[in-house]
């Protein structure tokens, strides 16, 4: 069995699984967030039962519209608070947490071999960690609040396997962009795709995450990199020692794959998503002059402190280009506190870009940064599609922090190799 | 589960669920409201050609992107009865089942049905008969357990016949 197939089986309490399956799987931890929330509260209320199957496993997570950016926000945050204070469910308010899949492993609900659930479809995200994890809806997260339960078909897999060493200021943004390029976006629709191979085992947790974060957008139903050392290093000054003990989950070498596609990534270029599909990636010599408004650095895609570090190395003590605004968004309290002891909100504050509080802010269009009719914007986030981050008549090109903070300097997209040269 | 009948309305592939309910309307919790701005990213007009009840028919990767059950809400309370697509993105699949709201994934539907054709969906037997063209088709039959979810309504009324509380 491959590694998801592995934590299925455990989940279902089987021995043995097969791709096109049906089974019913425990769930280790469940999220929702201040979008998605309300509406699985006003479900649950529904199903007649009065308390959630356990508080322990429950997690809610303001970050989409915090601090509320209206009345109707400010009430739905009161309604999460009030639901959460009756179950004695964990709720990261304003100021505590920050986007939610990065708060999720910052706190130490991601663990490896785990079943974790979210009403997000960048659920996918803690596949980064060896965990099996999906997005779901609001009715089916009112469900699991109720039942621990959920039933998943066991989706058929694919393999990645990413070769070489990345050039300088590329990227694992670039790569999945890459990837996502290479099979559409809808291909690896209802699979679990697995990303292995030297590239994989050499990278960091924050980029394990980026990639993992964007399985979503080939139309996956899980990403996933096998648990190492580096995940251990990451996780044990936040999990229960008793929950380092079981870091074996690995692929078998015979398991089974619909699929492996081939990668290497020592020549590759920046690669951008142009307007208006994630799938239609060119490398940055291949797109044209692109003239742009506004730039965003964060989300949870790519508003971690290795993304803010990339950022910062390339705008310090250089200026935003006139005419051009600047959002940088750290994914998380922690992070903020981090570029704080770094100096880098310093360099970005000081270099005229305007650094805001952890919140997914414009990548949805929710608030902080929406674009009008006809402008653009260079974005870490992960979707471009029409009207995503404001008018449908902006374009969205979706890109790494590093070419994010190049275009920055310079007002169009711009390859940050070119920048030194 | 009787068959469902209505005219359609065709679109192309990939609709996300960005312009199925711009993100901007989130925040609208009673479903009459989101319905106004059913598929407002692509055709402002959808609500009043929904009103009288149609079915959608979309191509490949239907539904793609963000997790929000509004977009299936905001659908199904503008009037469709029914989504078929050449395939679905999982998420928006199971959301409109969950709230009760049917869709069929049936390979050759994008080219087998024109935009206003009647058509009428046995979804016990899978079955698309489009009654403009006299066209036969077979879609993705769904599982006993799933008929019974949209059957009862979605899935809080399944769990509720489930679970002894109704």
């Amino acid at each position: 069995m491959n590694i998801s197939e592995k934590i299925l089986a455990k989940a279902s309490r089987k021995t043995t699984l097969h791709p096109g399956e049906i089974v019913d799987i425990n769930v280790d931890v469940i999220m929702v967030h201040d979008l998605t929330g309300p509406l699985a509260v006003e479900a649950f209320k529904k199903i007649g039962v009065s308390k959630v199957w356990d508080n322990k496993k429950v997690v809610i997570i303001l970050d989409h519209q915090i601090p509320a950016e209206s009345v109707r926000m400010a009430e739905l945050h009161k309604m999460l608070r009030k639901f959460a204070k009756e179950q004695a469910i964990r709720l990261y308010d304003v100021g505590e947490g920050g986007i939610c899949h990065q708060v999720m492993p910052e706190k130490g609900y991601v663990t490896p071999g785990a079943v974790i659930v979210g009403a997000d479809s960048h659920t996918c995200t803690y596949g980064a960690f060896g965990a099996f994890a999906t997005g779901i809806g609001s009715t089916e997260a009112a469900a699991v609040f109720a039942t621990g339960k959920l039933w998943l078909k066991v989706p058929g897999a694919i393999r990645f396997n990413v070769e070489g060493k990345f050039p300088k200021y590329v990227t694992p943004k670039d790569l999945v962009l890459y990837m996502i390029g290479k099979v559409g976006v809808d291909g690896a629709i209802y699979k679990s795709v697995e990303f292995r191979g030297e590239t994989m085992s050499e990278m960091s947790i924050a980029g394990r995450m980026t990639v993992c974060n964007m399985a979503v957008e080939m139309g996956a139903k899980n990403g996933i990199v096998e648990p190492d050392e580096t995940t251990s290093k990451f996780l044990e000054s936040r999990v229960p020692k008793s929950k380092l003990q079981d870091y074996q989950w690995k692929s078998d070498p015979d398991a089974k794959y619909e699929k492996t596609i081939d990668i290497e990534v020592s020549d590759l270029e920046p690669q951008i998503a142009c307007p208006s599909s994630v799938d239609n990636v060119k490398p940055i010599s291949k797109v044209g002059d692109i003239e742009i408004n506004q730039s965003f650095i964060g989300s949870c895609t790519n508003g971690r402190i290795e993304d803010l570090r990339i950022a910062a190395q390339i705008m310090k003590g250089k200026k935003v280009k006139s005419g051009v605004r600047a959002l940088v968004i750290p994914a998380s309290q922690e992070v903020y506190a981090q570029a704080l002891k770094e100096g880098l909100v310093e360099i970005f504050t000081e270099s005229g870009a305007l650094m805001c509080g952890a919140t997914c802010g414009p990548c949805l269009g929710g608030h902080i940064g929406l674009l009008a009719s006809g402008e653009v914007c260079v974005s870490t986030s992960n979707r471009n599609f029409v009207g995503r981050m404001g008018s449908p008549e902006a374009n969205v090109y979706l890109a790494s922090p590093a070419v994010a903070a190049a275009s920055t300097l310079t007002g169009r997209l711009t390859d940050p190799r070119k920048l030194e040269e | 589960m009787k068959a469902v009948i209505g005219k359609t309305i065709k679109f192309a592939n990939n609709i996300d669920t960005d312009v199925i309910l711009p993100g901007k309307w989130l925040s609208l919790t009673d479903p009459k409201e989101l319905a106004k701005h059913a598929m407002e990213g692509i055709d402002t007009g959808f609500p009043v050609k929904a009103e009288k009840g149609i079915i959608v028919i979309g191509g490949k990767n239907f539904g793609c992107g963000s997790s929000r059950e509004q977009a299936p809400l905001a659908l199904k309370y503008a009037g469709v009865r029914c989504v078929l697509a050449e395939s679905f993105a999982r998420i928006f699949y199971r959301n409109s089942i969950n709230i009760g709201l049917p869709v069929v994934e049936c390979k050759g539907i994008s080219t087998a049905v024109n935009d206003g054709d009647e058509i009428s969906v046995d979804l016990e037997k899978g079955e698309i008969k489009n009654l403009s063209t006299k066209k036969m088709l077979k879609g993705t039959k769904m599982p006993p357990f799933i008929m019974e979810i949209l059957s009862d309504g979605g899935l809080i009324e399944n769990l509720r016949k489930r679970m002894g509380n109704k």
